[in-house]
């Protein structure tokens, strides 16, 4: 058996009539992981064989009860771990260990999961390449000359390779729906306060959300409904009681009644801003959109003209909330001295130490914050009339490694679909759209705050009717 | 109308920010910051052309408003000293070790 076949939910289905055991999943990854993890770049620390089978032994003689009894999980290298070092993808942390876990990493263990793994990221989940690792990119796995996307790199990478069957991700501006659309994934950015971020590294802290990829729309449900919830040691978790994901799937059988946004102002600005969408997306995009139609959905021409405005308030508001949050980085109480950041941390430091500065506080961080408004405000008024609104992902599908290395203006450009939903904290998933020759692409629903249950139901029929997770990388 | 606002930083600003920040800065990288961070800033200025007098600014988006929690020790929290300092470089006598910030008499 190779673990690249199975979803969540089938290897839960096979352990639990008897056919299948989480000792042969472990085994599976561990293959995966001896066979790609260097020439890929995928996993920055991997747990001792000997106690992953030990547990797989544990889980395997316990009656798989638990929500993801044996499901071998990679965690991004953001996330606390006792058992393994935390890096962020960075040299200041190369040797930290964490003193206690993140609580996610908790809730996934009390429901079974086996964390095999941390995986590669870019350097404080600053990025969307996976480029900015000091610890070397990650390539896709559909594609070894190309990027993964980031910042959740190996996150996205892992899973599709075989090395586990789900992996968490940080979402601050793109960080989980980039990588898990260029790795034929379904990734969700949830509501702002979903999902608790105690013991997880901040980069930009009203901004940050944490969240999943997966192969199916199931499995991604089955996942929240595990990581969501109110958490005392995070106070920004909202109070918002936690849906029944699961059962919400497969409400819809079709999308007849469901009205889906469009704005032509994302086409526009994304043409003004990145020279235009890749030709073969836009198709794709466009065909995506057809099938939402061909399953009854009504397509609504809706206005959200401060879309243009996002990304000067995004690298406003996001370099200036990581040039506070790294400022604790001293290489006294842990991690090594400031010397060890790498370039990208350094420049969205000093960007925003700048905009913070006394007489520039006003102009540039005040200002940013007004916006944010303008943008909340304009998804509130589109979500009057819609259920939900279509986006692309990104305006071209992974790009070469080292393409945009010399230009991290060019590079923040391609932003543009994904952080207006960070500003206004609302949830964004991602869903596989195809492919612009061996590049899987995706596309995006965004839905208001705690819409999550709408999403997965929207996607689920969308999902069975295009079923393009059943492609798996060619290696 | 919108404007081309430009902004150039000097060398002294690079240097400027770069101490603010504390971070230790090579003589050789500063024309690269100047030439990536001007560029950045003055990409984002164009936020100064945006209708936005009067608008609140926004903060969070959780409207959440004073979260508390019980005045109490948690001991499920707690670490002992030795996790405290595990990951400290110098230590002595249970103590981090910091660098001297007052001068000798």
């Amino acid at each position: 058996m190779n673990i690249r076949d199975y979803t969540i939910q089938s290897a839960l289905k096979e352990m639990r009539a008897g056919t299948l055991r989480a000792k042969d999943l472990i085994l599976s990854c561990l293959e995966n992981i001896e066979r790609y993890t260097e020439t890929y770049n995928v996993l920055l620390s991997v747990a001792a064989k000997e106690d992953l089978l030990a547990e797989a032994k544990k889980i395997d003689s316990s009656g798989y009860d638990k929500p993801l009894s044996g499901i071998p999980i990679v965690l991004k290298d953001i996330f606390s771990t006792t058992s393994l070092r935390t890096t962020a993808g960075s040299k200041v942390l190369e040797n930290y260990h964490a003193p206690y876990e993140a609580t996610v990493v908790k809730k996934l263990r009390e429901a079974g999961a086996i964390i095999i793994g941390k995986a590669n990221q870019d350097a404080w989940a600053h990025g969307s390449t996976g480029e900015n690792s000091d610890f070397g990119p990650t390539s896709s796995a559909y594609d070894i000359k190309y990027v993964a996307g980031g910042s959740s790199s190996g996150s996205a990478t892992a899973v599709a390779l075989g090395m586990c069957l789900a992996s968490t991700g940080t979402d601050t501006g793109g960080s989980i729906r980039v990588p898990a659309s260029f790795n034929n994934l379904v990734g969700l950015k949830p509501t702002y306060g979903r999902v608790s971020r105690y013991g997880i590294i901040a980069m930009a802290s009203s901004l940050d959300s944490v969240g999943h990829m997966t192969k199916t729309v199931y499995d991604n449900a089955l996942m929240l409904s595990v990581t969501a919830g109110i958490d005392p040691y995070d106070a920004t978790t909202g109070q918002k009681s936690v849906s029944d994901y699961l059962s919400a799937i497969s409400s819809l059988q079709s999308l007849k009644g469901i009205t889906i946004g469009v704005s032509p102002d994302y086409l526009t600005v994304g043409k003004k801003a990145t020279d235009g969408m890749n030709p073969e997306l836009e198709k794709l995009t466009e065909e995506a959109l057809g099938v939402f139609t061909a399953l009854g959905a009504t397509i609504k021409e809706i206005d959200l003209p401060h879309t243009k405005d996002a990304l000067e308030t995004y690298y406003v508001l996001c370099p200036s909330e990581v040039s506070s949050n790294l400022g604790r980085y001293d290489g006294i109480r842990y991690g090594n001295t400031r010397d060890a950041f790498g370039l990208e941390a350094r420049r969205r430091i000093m960007i925003g130490t700048y905009t913070l500065s006394a007489g520039y506080y006003d102009a540039y961080y005040k200002t940013a914050q007004k916006v944010r408004t303008l943008v909340c405000q304009e998804f509130e008024k589109a979500f009057e009339t819609v259920d939900v609104v279509f986006a692309p992902v990104s305006p071209s599908p992974s790009p070469l490694i080292g393409e945009f290395v010399n230009d991290p203006l060019a590079l923040y450009l391609s932003d543009i679909y994904t952080v207006p939903v960070n500003l206004a904290g609302l949830a964004g998933l991602s869903l596989p759209a195809g492919f612009v020759g061996t590049l899987p692409v995706g596309i995006q629903l965004i839905g208001k705050q705690w819409s999550e249950e709408r999403l997965y139901a929207i996607s689920n029929v969308y999902e069975k009717k295009t079923e393009w997770y059943k492609r798996r990388p060619k290696v | 109308m919108a404007r081309n606002i430009s902004v150039t930083l000097t060398k002294e600003d690079v240097k400027k920010i770069a101490s603010l920040a504390k971070l230790p800065l090579d003589e050789k990288d500063i024309p690269v910051y100047i030439s990536q961070l001007s560029s950045i800033l003055s990409f984002v200025s164009k936020l100064s052309d945006v209708e936005s007098a009067g608008v609140v600014p926004t903060s969070q988006v959780t409207g959440l408003l004073n979260v508390y929690r019980d005045d109490v020790i948690d001991t499920k929290r707690m670490l002992s000293q030795e996790e405290v300092l595990a990951n400290a470089h110098e230590t002595h006598d249970g103590f981090i070790i910091v660098p001297q910030i007052l001068a000798k008499e």
